[in-house]
């Protein structure tokens, strides 16, 4: 049921964009919300955020990056395969509203889950500064996208091969300073995230992050993706993901996520093998 | 009679304990032919028998009794299959002795006959030996029902209104159907074998099941009703982990129950890596909670691997919630009780992941309001107990999922549906509901009696009307 329609190779293999037919969620999913995937009998159910849907379709895109066993196998489906298992649309969507100026930050696969939430913003009227980053150019994902869907982008890489050389704050303290920013949204990985904030607490400005813990089911049900928002404990999957990024607690997020450091290691070291062999 | 009361109780056959804490095989073996009828013949066969009042659902006990005494099996099953389409699952996880077994006229001089193992006997030999024969199906009524939740109660709605000819299709949210049954339940009590063998019966006999299908996100009620179902029951269980609200909680290496045994059960996370979801496997575990979950996730540890297994518990053994064969079988494996002691804090390494809990000894004052003693703090009495795992089995509260997405579903305070506790109608027409979800976490049994009396309830509704 869960056949894949597209799949394509981004940011030099290291990013996977899969459109998938799934009627039933790509019907009732909006921006922000996130889907459950399981490749096989004794796969790992993967968490990732929706970049697009297509209801009249009925397909739902993902972009991943491949960083363990799971994603690796994700990575090894072709089009025609199917995802055993796919679960959906799961929590809340993001609240969109006109505000006037919003300046939306993406770093690394980041950016695909930001898209949606960009052209969701341009389209309700807003002024939409995007800031897009990465390691290095070959990394970089989706720049025409988030081109169409805003008003101004700008680029970085960390390494100085394409765009702004340095990090996505940079470019975004410049904006701060010349603009009255409304509100920002911030996805990436977790240091950007956390860094990201601390930045616009300094100014101000209300922001956004969508984070991705370790989930186990997704409904509410596990308390696995518990993060601290605010001094209290909060679900990611029904509560999130997305929170006020001034109120998240990125360090307790960064050592949950390392939970199973080890455990991925040897996984992932024994799919390469049997790849290799 | 005097000849029957001779035989004594035919004792389960069970693996060694010591060998069986570190296996995930089922802990009981089953009766043999010759156990099952030698147990069968202590039944007195009593006129006006009690051990069917004792039954959530009725099953017709020293009927199915007499059946096995006379070597008919297939019999047997068939004569339990008309009040109870679990038979395997009820033989192996029900409390007969506060139910069935608990008025078998026997026990008021001795042991009760064994009707659970009896049970279990009869489904077993079933699924190895029968010939797969099904229970006699009414004639279409063209209805169709929505049942939310593959767990005990909506099974059991299933298969009563498939029987009645009514087309049933179960929506369940995980990938795979069965409920607590599957999640929650370990491999070694239940068999998840065992339970898609159930299901796959009730499929048999025509009942449809959509997995990955998250009712209140995925479809909600009410577009199930525009989508030409008839009528909804809701089984969708009490699915929201409770937690202590203690400093340190978040640490790496605490886990609530519902997720401990969901990545050892559903996900099989003790094959890994032969199954890809991990699970931190502790050396030093403390489990808090003293139910039922708490001996699942306790013996569970020790399977995994464990030196030491701790159960924590603020009050006292005779408050204990589990049964009393849970207990025993968790002391048997070497699992030990810390009694009238409460957590205060976690304390985490430099890593993040936990190493020690901060405990604080209780002791009894007045009865609170569930009739029990309350536990009480001793002021300076704290302590402090190493660990490199905890499991949090202190209950579980209502899901809002569902609840928050269906209008005009009357909910109480703390969040559970208000159901007719005689029909499981809600105060939205053509929706009822039974189970954890209406009473809060309880046992398979009692849910599966809500779902038989919501099933008759909601085929008078689609023959007459609400």
């Amino acid at each position: 049921m869960f056949e894949i329609l597209r799949r394509e190779e981004m940011a030099g293999g290291t990013v996977v964009l899969n459109e998938i037919s799934a009627p039933l969620i790509a019907r009732k999913a909006k921006p922000g919300q996130f889907v459950i995937l399981k490749a096989n009998e004794t796969g790992e159910r993967i968490p990732l955020t929706m970049a697009d849907t297509d209801p009249t379709k009925g397909t739902i895109t993902i972009i991943y990056q491949v960083v363990g066993k799971s994603t690796a196998l994700f990575k090894s489906m072709q089009r025609g395969e199917q995802f055993q298992d796919v679960i959906g649309p799961l929590g809340s969507p993001t609240h969109l509203e006109k505000l006037g100026t919003v300046v939306c930050v993406g770093g690394g696969t980041g950016v695909a889950v930001l898209h949606p939430i960009t052209r969701g913003l341009k389209d309700l009227g807003n002024h939409v500064i995007a800031v897009i980053g990465a390691r290095t150019k070959d990394l970089l994902i989706l720049e025409d996208k988030m081109k169409a869907a805003s008003h101004e982008l700008h680029v970085c890489t960390d390494d100085g091969s394409y765009g702004h050389h340095g990090f996505v704050t940079e470019v975004l303290k410049q904006i701060l300073e010349e603009k009255d920013v409304k509100l920002v949204v911030g996805i990436g990985p977790v240091p950007m995230m956390k860094f990201l904030c601390k930045l616009t607490a300094e100014y101000k400005v209300k922001t956004m992050v969508s984070l991705n813990p370790i989930m186990v089911d997704g409904t509410g049900m596990c308390g696995c993706c518990r993060v601290t928002v605010g001094g209290e404990t909060k679900f990611a999957c029904v509560d999130g993901p997305e929170f006020d990024g001034h109120q998240v607690d990125f360090d307790e997020l960064m050592q949950r996520l390392s939970s199973y450091k080890e455990e991925e290691a040897l996984a992932y070291e024994q799919h390469t093998c049997q790849c290799q062999a | 009679m005097a000849k029957a009361e001779k035989i004594p109780r035919q004792p389960m056959p069970e693996q060694d304990p010591q060998v069986r804490k570190r296996n995930f095989d089922e802990v009981p073996l089953g009766y043999t032919e010759e156990q099952a009828v030698k147990e069968a013949e202590r039944c007195l066969q009593c006129k006006k028998p009690s051990c069917i009042e004792g039954c959530p659902v009725s099953v017709e006990i020293p009927a199915f009794i007499k059946l096995i005494r006379e070597g008919e099996f297939t019999k047997a099953i068939h004569k339990i299959w008309e009040r109870n389409s679990l038979p395997a699952v009820c033989g192996r996880v029900c409390p007969q002795e506060i139910q069935c077994e608990g008025r078998c006229i026997l026990a008021k001089k001795g042991d009760p006959v064994a009707i659970g193992n009896l049970e279990r006997f009869a489904a077993d030999w079933e699924r190895a030996h029968g010939k797969g024969e099904l229970p006699p199906k009414a004639e279409p009524t063209g209805k169709r029902v929505a049942v939310v939740g593959s767990g005990p109660s909506g099974l059991t709605v299933a298969g009563d209104l498939v029987l009645k000819g009514h087309h049933v299709t179960v929506f369940e949210a995980f990938h795979k159907p069965g409920g607590v049954l599957v999640y929650g339940i370990p491999e070694f009590r239940l068999p998840k074998e065992i339970v898609f063998q159930e299901v796959n019966f009730l499929e048999r006999l025509g009942v449809e099941v959509q997995c990955n299908v998250v009712v209140g996100r995925t479809v909600i009620v009410d577009e199930l009703f525009e989508e030409g179902y008839d009528a909804v029951y809701v089984g969708v269980g009490a699915g929201l982990p409770r937690f202590l609200n203690v400093p340190g909680e978040n640490l790496i290496g605490i886990y609530s129950a519902n997720e401990y045994l969901t990545r050892a059960n559903l996900m099989k996370a003790y094959l890994f890596p032969e199954y890809d979801t991990p699970i931190v496997k502790g050396k030093d575990v403390v489990v808090l909670g003293a139910g039922n979950v708490a001996m699942d996730s306790a013996r569970t540890a020790m399977r995994l691997g464990a030196d030491r297994v701790r159960i924590v518990y603020r009050r006292s053994r005779e408050e204990m919630p589990a049964r009393a064969a849970e207990i025993h079988h968790a002391e048997e494996e070497g699992i030990e009780f810390f009694l009238l002691t409460n957590p205060k804090r976690f304390i985490g390494d430099d890593q993040g992941r936990v190493k020690a809990m901060e405990c604080i000894r209780m002791e009894l004052g007045e009865p609170d309001e569930s009739g029990r003693r309350r536990p009480v703090p001793v002021e300076g009495s704290e302590f402090t107990m190493e660990c490199d795992l905890v499991v949090i089995a202190v209950g579980a509260g209502a899901n809002p999922l569902l609840t928050q997405t269906t209008e005009g579903l009357a909910l109480n305070k703390w969040g559970y549906i208000v159901a007719d506790p005689e029909t499981g109608k809600t105060t939205k027409k053509g929706v009822w509901a039974g189970g954890d979800i209406v009473t809060g976490q309880a046992t398979v049994i009692l849910a599966m009696g809500a779902g038989r009396k919501a099933s008759d309830s909601i085929h008078k509704y689609l023959t007459w009307g609400w």
